[in-house]
């Protein structure tokens, strides 16, 4: 049934009006009594032992108010069980330029700044790791002792037979794809404010609570408990708006955990909010990855064998490393027939900021390379693209070889949808020179089918509550963060209870008010929190029907509610459709609000008077729930299905989702042959999410996938050189810009998902990785170079083009760009070494100029 | 730093501030005013998310001493509203999904709204050279070509039935 009220409806969020007038609060936009700015020191080296840290003349500047250091918060914790290798703040090592040593509370931001200056940390500076390959070799200097050869995790699965798979290929492709290190540069810096209250018992410091951006404010709890040694009980973390997360604020930041136990030390809020150049360091982007990969085909095109060896430069510390490299393996799956499967991952340890989930976790870099390498097998076998990867579809519903289940399956009709609008058929090969079209398809979990901590808990529960008044309000743990959580909210209550969207009030992410609910993060909340959603307004309706069904004699069957009414099925005129109720709305129009006490009298007396009735408004039926059953109330959780979460081999829990999004995309590119410029024409995105409960907000959703995913095609790459990130700003990180941002066609497919909210899946995450791949397709096709390291920069479209062209290789696209600037950002000026920059890194080969030791004071 | 008495007009209101002379622009309308629409997310400039308009120019409040806006009419995104009410640009990027996270959003209504001032009916390649200016990392920008157009439709029909009105 299709016949929606609110589903379906392109609607406004529900919090838009915050947003367009200034007015919603962010985290920085919070302000207390008595509140402290603190501002923390970060490491100058790679990687260093701390011989010592003197605070004393930073404590003695007027106006700091505590200063603290690793000591005072020693626990460690990680996003992930398996990888709690982080502190607060440095304990005995740093670990990367920017490594958190010191925090500074004080009255100011400018005296906090001073204080940083007065506070003297002796280094011992140690050989670091920069390059993955590299440190896998290590055998000293770990990175972390209890890590040998610098290897966070290495992960070697079989499924099928891939030695008899390749066996059987008529032909077999083998390259190395390079995808450089991207970072997710949301709008809002990292900002967290935290603040303790008197235990009015014990007398001293009770209960905590946090305000930060973040898109996990469960996890948040759960560490600070661990870190500060207090029961979650006692701290409350609340989610203001948060000014995007792409999955940078989906795990706990150091700020996070500092803000709070520096408001410990200085018994008053304090209030961190990173700088964009700290938000570059905090980074937990996607990690720099090669991949060496090898695909068998039959002469038809279809795959016979797929082996993938993938080296992730993983940063720092574990972050969620071992997950990213997991979905890396898992979701080679999953989106075409694949029989036979190798993969061997390692998570490697280096020297630089540590990298995490960014959209599209684990999944774009390997996506690049398998849909680069499937155009380069079609090229090779004289096979169209699109019918290449027409013969090797899923044939759902099924389970994949490496244990993935498959039931709603709409690839298909996304290669339908972008072949027929791009003009694929006619169109390909025929353009002129220098312009070419690509395609790509990619997939997504909408949320991962088991949870980071293992449990039996649901991953979503809402509670709703329905008043005498009418007002609906739904208690949501789900994090909000700019992708329409709060809406997808509101619009699934305001459809299962048939009342008008205004009626509903959304109360999310607030640790003491809400329910447990997992987070923003693989795509999960509106398959989830959207499912939970659905069974507390049934419980509710289930009340309100039952209640009505005696008002008005009949069975509850025959109860519909509607359009902000409640009548009888059969009594109305007309087949009981909308129309039948807009008529009932003509006689009885809906009053404005409700007197609880005199209403309950007067009902009864019209009850009376006017015996059976045949249709209520839903004010009316409300009040009659609330006088049978008391306060109306309902609940709802949901769990992934038992059948849905995996395999039985080692890290068989990363992967399964109860559904998967699918996506196709052709990108319409043009090359600059003398400049090595693209120009990305338009890009035709079709993305099947199920069902688009919000189509405005879905076009969202993959419009800007699409426009991450060609940033990362384009031109965003996180630079570095000997662990200094070369480019912390956001006009050097380029992104790109409404100018250079091409048409994005965005094709909505809907499968109808047998297990998803109104049948909805993804539709935040799946479409970038096509994105890249169809972009490289197409400047194959216009001009024939493959380009195999992203992102395609001019240097490396033109050293593609002089190697085809036979003329003297320019090694550049191996590592960083060694004919860049000497001096490629001066870091004078920058907001946290205060001038210092330059003289930070003595070891810096491009600063040899500069006088020995000169790093030093 | 000693602080310094300072007359600021503000959305059509004047502000007698005592401040360090060396205070930006937007840590007086956060930190100061609690004027926290205009946002800081770059630090230098690049990203256009404070956004503020001195006597109908749009300039970068995180770049700028507060100091030196004496005489001058500041207006930030505060200071949009239509009677109080949203405008129609603020509704149609509601309506039409030009406001995701929002943390860009109050920098490009003040770059649209100059905009629209000084051109009221924009082509595609104008509106895409003036949103140039802001960086927003959620929308890939294409909806709020659509909200544009739609605020301007608006806008003209608002005419037209003032003009019939006035008839």
């Amino acid at each position: 049934m299709s016949d929606f009220s609110i589903i379906g409806k392109p609607i406004a969020m529900v919090d838009a009006a915050g947003k367009t007038t200034g007015a919603g609060k962010y985290t920085d936009d919070l302000h207390l009594p008595g509140m402290l700015v603190g501002k923390i020191l970060h490491s100058p080296y790679p990687h260093a032992r701390i011989r010592s840290i003197d605070t004393s003349r930073a404590k003695a500047l007027d106006g700091v108010v505590a200063v603290i250091t690793g000591e005072d918060a020693p626990n460690p914790y990680g996003i992930l069980p398996v990888g709690h290798d982080e502190t607060a703040l440095a304990i005995g090592k740093v670990r990367y330029v920017g490594d958190h040593v010191a925090c500074v509370a004080a009255v100011s931001e400018e005296i906090a700044e001073r204080a940083l200056e007065l506070i003297d940390v002796e280094y011992e500076p140690l050989p670091a790791w920069f390059d993955p390959e590299e440190s896998m070799k290590a055998e000293t200097d770990l990175i972390h002792e209890n890590r040998p050869h610098n290897i966070e995790k290495d992960y070697h699965h079989v499924f099928g037979d891939p030695e008899q798979g390749f066996a059987e290929a008529d032909y077999v492709a083998e390259a190395r794809y390079i995808a450089n290190e991207v970072t997710h540069a949301a709008m809002e810096p990292h900002c967290t404010l935290a603040s303790f209250e008197l235990d009015p018992h014990t007398g001293k410091l009770g209960r905590l609570t946090v305000w930060s951006s973040t898109q996990v404010p469960y996890y948040l709890q759960h560490k600070l408990s661990l870190v500060l040694e207090m029961p979650m009980s006692q701290i409350r973390v609340i989610k203001p708006l948060v000014g995007g997360g792409f999955g940078g604020k989906s795990e706990i930041i150091p700020l996070e955990i500092i803000a709070a136990v520096a408001a410990r030390a200085a018994r008053a809020p304090v209030k961190i909010t990173y700088t964009r150049e700290e938000v570059f360091w905090a980074h937990r982007g996607r990690p720099r990855t090669i991949i060496d990969l090898k695909t068998g085909v039959k002469k038809d095109g279809r795959v016979t064998a797929v082996g993938c060896k993938v080296i992730q430069d993983g940063g720092a510390y574990c972050s969620y490393g071992v997950v990213t490299i997991l979905y890396s393996g898992a979701l080679l799956g999953a989106l075409y027939d694949i029989p036979n499967i190798r993969y061997d991952g390692y998570r490697v340890l280096t020297n630089k900021p540590a990298c995490g989930a960014m959209r599209g976790h684990g999944t774009v870099n390997v996506r690049f390379a398998f849909e680069s390498q499937m155009d380069e097998i079609a090229a090779q076998l004289n096979l169209d693209p699109a019918e290449m990867r027409r013969v090797n579809l899923l044939k759902p519903p099924t389970v994949t070889v490496n244990g993935l289940r498959v039931l709603s399956y709409g690839l298909p009709e996304c290669i339908e949808q972008v072949v027929t609008r791009s003009g694929w058929r006619e169109r390909k090969g025929k353009l002129a020179t220098g312009r070419g079209l690509g395609m790509a398809c990619s997939h997504y979990v909408s949320g991962a089918a088991n949870s980071i901590i293992r449990s039996d808990m649901p991953h979503s529960t809402v509670n709703i509550k329905i008043d005498r008044d009418g007002g609906v309000v739904v208690y949501t743990g789900a994090a909000e963060i700019g992708q329409g959580s709060d809406t997808m909210s509101a619009q699934v209550v305001a459809e299962v209870l048939g009342c008008d969207l205004s009626r509903v009030k959304v109360i999310a992410a607030d640790t003491d008010l809400t329910p447990i609910d997992l987070g923003s993060y693989s795509s999960r909340v509106t398959y989830m929190a959207g499912n939970a959603t659905i069974r507390a307004a049934e419980e509710v309706k289930k009340n309100i029907v039952s209640a009505a069904a005696k008002r008005m004699a009949c069975a509850p069957e025959d109860v519909v509610m509607r359009n902000d009414h409640v009548y009888k099925r059969g009594a109305t005129p007309g087949n009981g459709q909308a129309g039948a109720a807009e008529i009932l709305e003509e006689k009885d129009a809906p009053r404005g609000h409700v007197d609880g006490q005199i209403l309950r009298g007067s009902v009864l007396q019209s009850r009376k008077e006017e015996g059976p009735r045949q249709h209520m408004s839903f004010e009316e039926a409300v009040v009659s729930a609330i006088d049978f059953h008391g306060a109306l109330t309902g609940t709802g959780s949901y769990a992934p299905p038992m059948e849905a979460r995996g395999g039985k081999h080692k890290g068989a829990g990363v992967g399964p989702s109860p559904a998967y999004s699918y996506s196709a995309q052709v990108a319409e590119v043009s090359v600059d042959e003398e400049t090595g410029e693209v120009t990305v024409h338009k890009i035709w995105a079709a993305h099947d999410c199920g069902r688009a409960l919000n189509p405005v907000a879905v076009e969202g959703q993959v419009i800007g996938s699409v426009w991450m995913g060609l940033g990362q095609a384009l031109e965003e790459e996180m630079v570095w050189k000997d662990g200094l990130l070369m480019n912390p700003g956001l006009l050097e990180y380029r992104s790109p810009s409404s100018a250079e941002s091409p048409d994005i066609e965005c094709i909505i497919v809907e499968s109808v998902d047998p297990e998803g909210p109104f049948g909805a899946k993804e539709a935040g995450e799946g479409s970038l990785a096509a994105t890249i791949p169809a972009i490289s397709n197409a400047i194959y096709h216009a001009v024939g170079v493959r380009l195999r390291e992203a992102p395609f920069t001019p240097e490396r479209i033109l050293a593609a083009l002089r190697a085809k062209k036979g003329m003297k290789r320019i090694g550049m696209t191996e590592s960083v760009d060694p004919t860049a600037p000497m001096k490629f950002r001066e870091h004078g000026g920058s907001l946290w070494f205060r001038g210092k920059g330059p003289m930070r890194h003595p070891f810096d080969p491009a600063r040899r100029a500069s006088p020995p030791g000169g790093g030093e004071q | 730093m000693k602080k310094q008495l300072v007359e600021l007009r503000i959305n059509g209101r004047t502000y007698e501030l005592a401040i360090e002379p060396n205070k930006l622009l937007l840590d007086v309308l956060r930190q100061d005013l609690d004027l926290t629409g205009s946002k800081r997310a770059c630090d230098d400039s690049s990203c256009g998310a404070c956004t503020v308009h001195i006597d109908g120019v749009p300039m970068l409040s995180c770049t700028m001493l507060a100091a030196s806006c004496e005489g001058h009419e500041i207006t930030t995104v505060e200071g949009l509203a239509d009677h109080g009410g949203l405008a129609a640009l603020q509704k149609a990027y509601g309506d039409f999904g030009g406001a995701q996270c929002g943390f860009c959003t109050p920098g490009f209504m003040m770059t649209v709204k100059w905009l629209l001032a000084n051109n009221p009916d924009p082509s595609e390649e104008e509106i895409r050279a003036a949103l140039s200016s802001n960086l927003c990392r959620c929308t890939g920008y294409s909806q709020m070509y659509q909200a544009i157009r739609a605020a301007i439709s608006a806008e003209q029909k608002g005419i037209k039935r003032e003009l019939v009105e006035a008839k």
